[in-house]
């Protein structure tokens, strides 16, 4: 198309000589593995000095023992027996620590649930039935927004609506269906369950939307054509190539939903106990040991359900 | 379309229409709330229409040093997005090719975002305490921390917003074609002039979403936050102290002014991200034009 270097070369031999001769140089200079860890060590550093070592601190001090004020740096599994306590002498009922985590697991598969079942039709309606690609992206743009804005405004959102004078309510005193506000809106695992699914379907639909858009249409269309119903090609052929995706957004909610103590937290009045909210208890109680051998618990429990789903996708394949 | 829609298409559309009723319903509801009278209350209906619990906020007499902590989380988050630009910028360009811990960054990257943000936070928080008794054993003893806004803040932050630009970046080159930069080489481009002039416009609507990402994300981070900020709080955690001794639209107040902030950043980015793929689509090939 060009033919500048040729006039250049006309012009001033030398000039073009003399560049590559010194891009030569350079490419000697710097190899490219070189030129790689240039390009991908400050990100590395980043992880290495702010997660991979602050992880590496939370199991130590997990093993610290403490007092009233402050750390000490020597060998203890207070931090443990600290959280177990009781747990053997109150069998067959169950110690704190035990409920709390019953409590998590369960408001963890609900939110699970919830967020699949929506998640998974609003993708399918996005992959599937929208059919022009601006429609798409500007749909698909909709359920970003919300991500893009607070958390913490999402929940208290909430508040004018659920409240005991709010709008469900009152609206549903004025209709007469029932004499009294309902309680139970607000402040609850009710409310909790809402927010989360509020907060968190958006990790479920961007996943199974990237599984399915890569659907080829033409296996649908040949499921068809051998007789298959709706139902059928759903089961048999969506729902199998969408499992990447549907595994993706699983993790990232089970994960979410069992750190989570924001939202566990500012929903549920403070009232409810969660794994994530033991840990700032104890924080905020200055017992670091304790908060740290919490913490390597949940990581372990959260590590746990990652290796069980991985084993379904390879992650990395998808991505 | 030829075929009619199918039943389906319907209901789903409804359900569709539900979720975005349900995803963005309560957020209008509290800033139409923001805008209550005087004498309002937390809930509907409205006591008159007025911007007084607005200009409480921004006359410093309400619940919160607003300026100040908007401040703070307004530099945090800028320099939040800048990072993460050019980090996963370089980190993605670093994945074109073979590297030794090529996959330790990538499993890094996914832990970081799928492990409980209050670890992290604790981690960093414990790092920093230890980091700071070190320096009061051995070099000072009246060192009060190194802790701050823009060290284990910062930090803590980057580990929210630097898997999702990494992530946008494998997104961005799995659907570049490299046979634009050996064209560039060919033609005697230098790897940076073939990065500044060809890879750098091609991507950068892209590179501009992952500026999104960055501001966004740190702008609204609170887990992270909430155990290695330090001393000072950003504006979500003065926001989330709030939650439970409210008694008037202040923080409704807060909540609005938060989100324009945040739409206002949403809009600029869009906006961009439009103009450069309109001008991409018109200036951006001549494929097919003939030989000038």
């Amino acid at each position: 198309m060009d033919t500048s270097e040729d006039i250049l070369h006309q012009a001033s031999p030398d000039l073009v000589r003399g560049s590559e001769t010194k891009r030569a140089a350079k490419a000697a200079r710097l190899s490219p593995s070189f030129i790689s860890w240039l390009q991908a060590g400050p990100m590395m550093l980043v992880f290495l000095a702010f997660f991979l070592i602050p992880l590496v601190f939370v199991v130590i001090v997990s093993f610290w023992d403490y007092n009233e004020y402050q750390l000490l740096p020597a060998f203890s599994g207070r931090g443990y027996t600290d959280t177990f306590e009781g747990c053997i002498a109150q069998l067959p009922e169950l110690c704190t620590i035990g409920k709390t985590y019953l409590m998590t697991l369960k408001l963890c598969f609900m939110v699970w649930a919830i967020t699949l079942f929506v998640g998974f039709w609003v993708a399918y309606f996005l992959a599937f039935h929208v059919k022009s690609k601006t429609w798409q992206m500007g749909l698909s743009l909709l359920c970003t927004i919300p991500f893009w804005t607070s958390n913490v405004i999402r929940m208290i959102a909430w508040i004018p609506l659920l409240g005991r004078n709010g709008l469900v309510n009152s609206g549903l005193v004025k209709t007469g269906l029932i004499n009294h506000p309902l309680e139970w809106l607000l402040f609850s695992e009710f409310s909790v369950v809402l927010a989360l699914v509020h907060l968190f379907t958006f990790f479920m639909v961007v996943p199974i939307f990237n599984s399915m858009v890569r659907i080829d249409k033409s296996l649908i269309e040949a499921a068809y054509d051998a007789g298959a119903t709706g139902f059928q090609t759903l089961v048999n052929v969506i729902i199998p190539l969408a499992k990447p995706g549907i595994v993706i957004g699983s993790i990232f909610v089970i994960t979410i939903v069992m750190g989570d103590f924001i939202t566990i937290g500012v929903m549920g009045g403070q009232q409810i106990a969660a794994a994530g909210k033991i840990i700032e208890t104890r924080v905020n109680a200055l017992q670091f040991p304790a908060a740290a051998a919490n913490a390597v618990i949940l990581l372990a429990i959260t590590f746990l359900i990652i290796t069980m789903m991985s084993r379904i996708v390879d992650i990395k394949k998808e991505l | 379309m030829k075929e009619g829609r199918p039943r389906s298409f319907y209901v789903l559309a409804v359900f569709f229409a539900a979720y975005v009723l349900f995803l963005y319903g309560p957020m209008i509801a509290i800033y139409v709330l923001s805008f209550q009278g005087p004498q309002g209350g937390l809930t509907f209906p409205m006591n008159g229409v007025s911007t007084f619990w607005i200009a409480k906020l921004f006359q410093g007499t309400g619940i919160v040093d607003l300026g100040a902590a908007f401040r703070r989380s307004l530099l945090l988050g800028v320099i939040v997005m800048i990072v993460t630009v050019v980090l996963s910028v370089a980190a993605g360009m670093a994945f074109r090719r073979k590297f030794k811990a090529q996959s330790i960054l990538f499993y890094s990257a996914i832990a970081s975002l799928i492990v409980p943000s209050i670890i992290t936070s604790l981690g960093i928080s414990l790092e920093f305490r230890i980091i700071d008794d070190l320096i009061k054993a051995h070099w000072n003893e009246n060192f009060e921390t190194s802790m701050g806004l823009l060290t284990s803040g910062l930090g803590a932050h980057l580990t929210w917003t630097l898997p999702f630009g990494l992530l946008i970046m494998f997104a961005i080159f799995n659907r570049f074609d490299p046979r634009l930069e050996e064209a560039a080489r060919d033609l005697g481009a230098t790897p940076w002039q073939t990065f500044r002039h060809v890879v750098l416009p091609i991507i950068l609507p892209s590179v501009i979403g992952i500026g999104l990402f960055g501001f966004t994300l740190s702008w609204d981070e609170l887990a992270r936050s909430s155990q290695a900020i330090g001393a000072v709080n950003t504006l979500p955690l003065d926001l989330q102290g709030l939650t439970t001794t409210v008694t008037n639209p202040d923080i409704y107040a807060l909540g609005t002014v938060i989100s324009a902030v945040s739409f206002t950043v949403i809009t600029l980015a869009l906006g961009t991200i439009h103009v450069l793929n309109k001008r991409q689509a018109a200036k951006g090939s001549d494929a097919g034009k003939g030989l000038v």
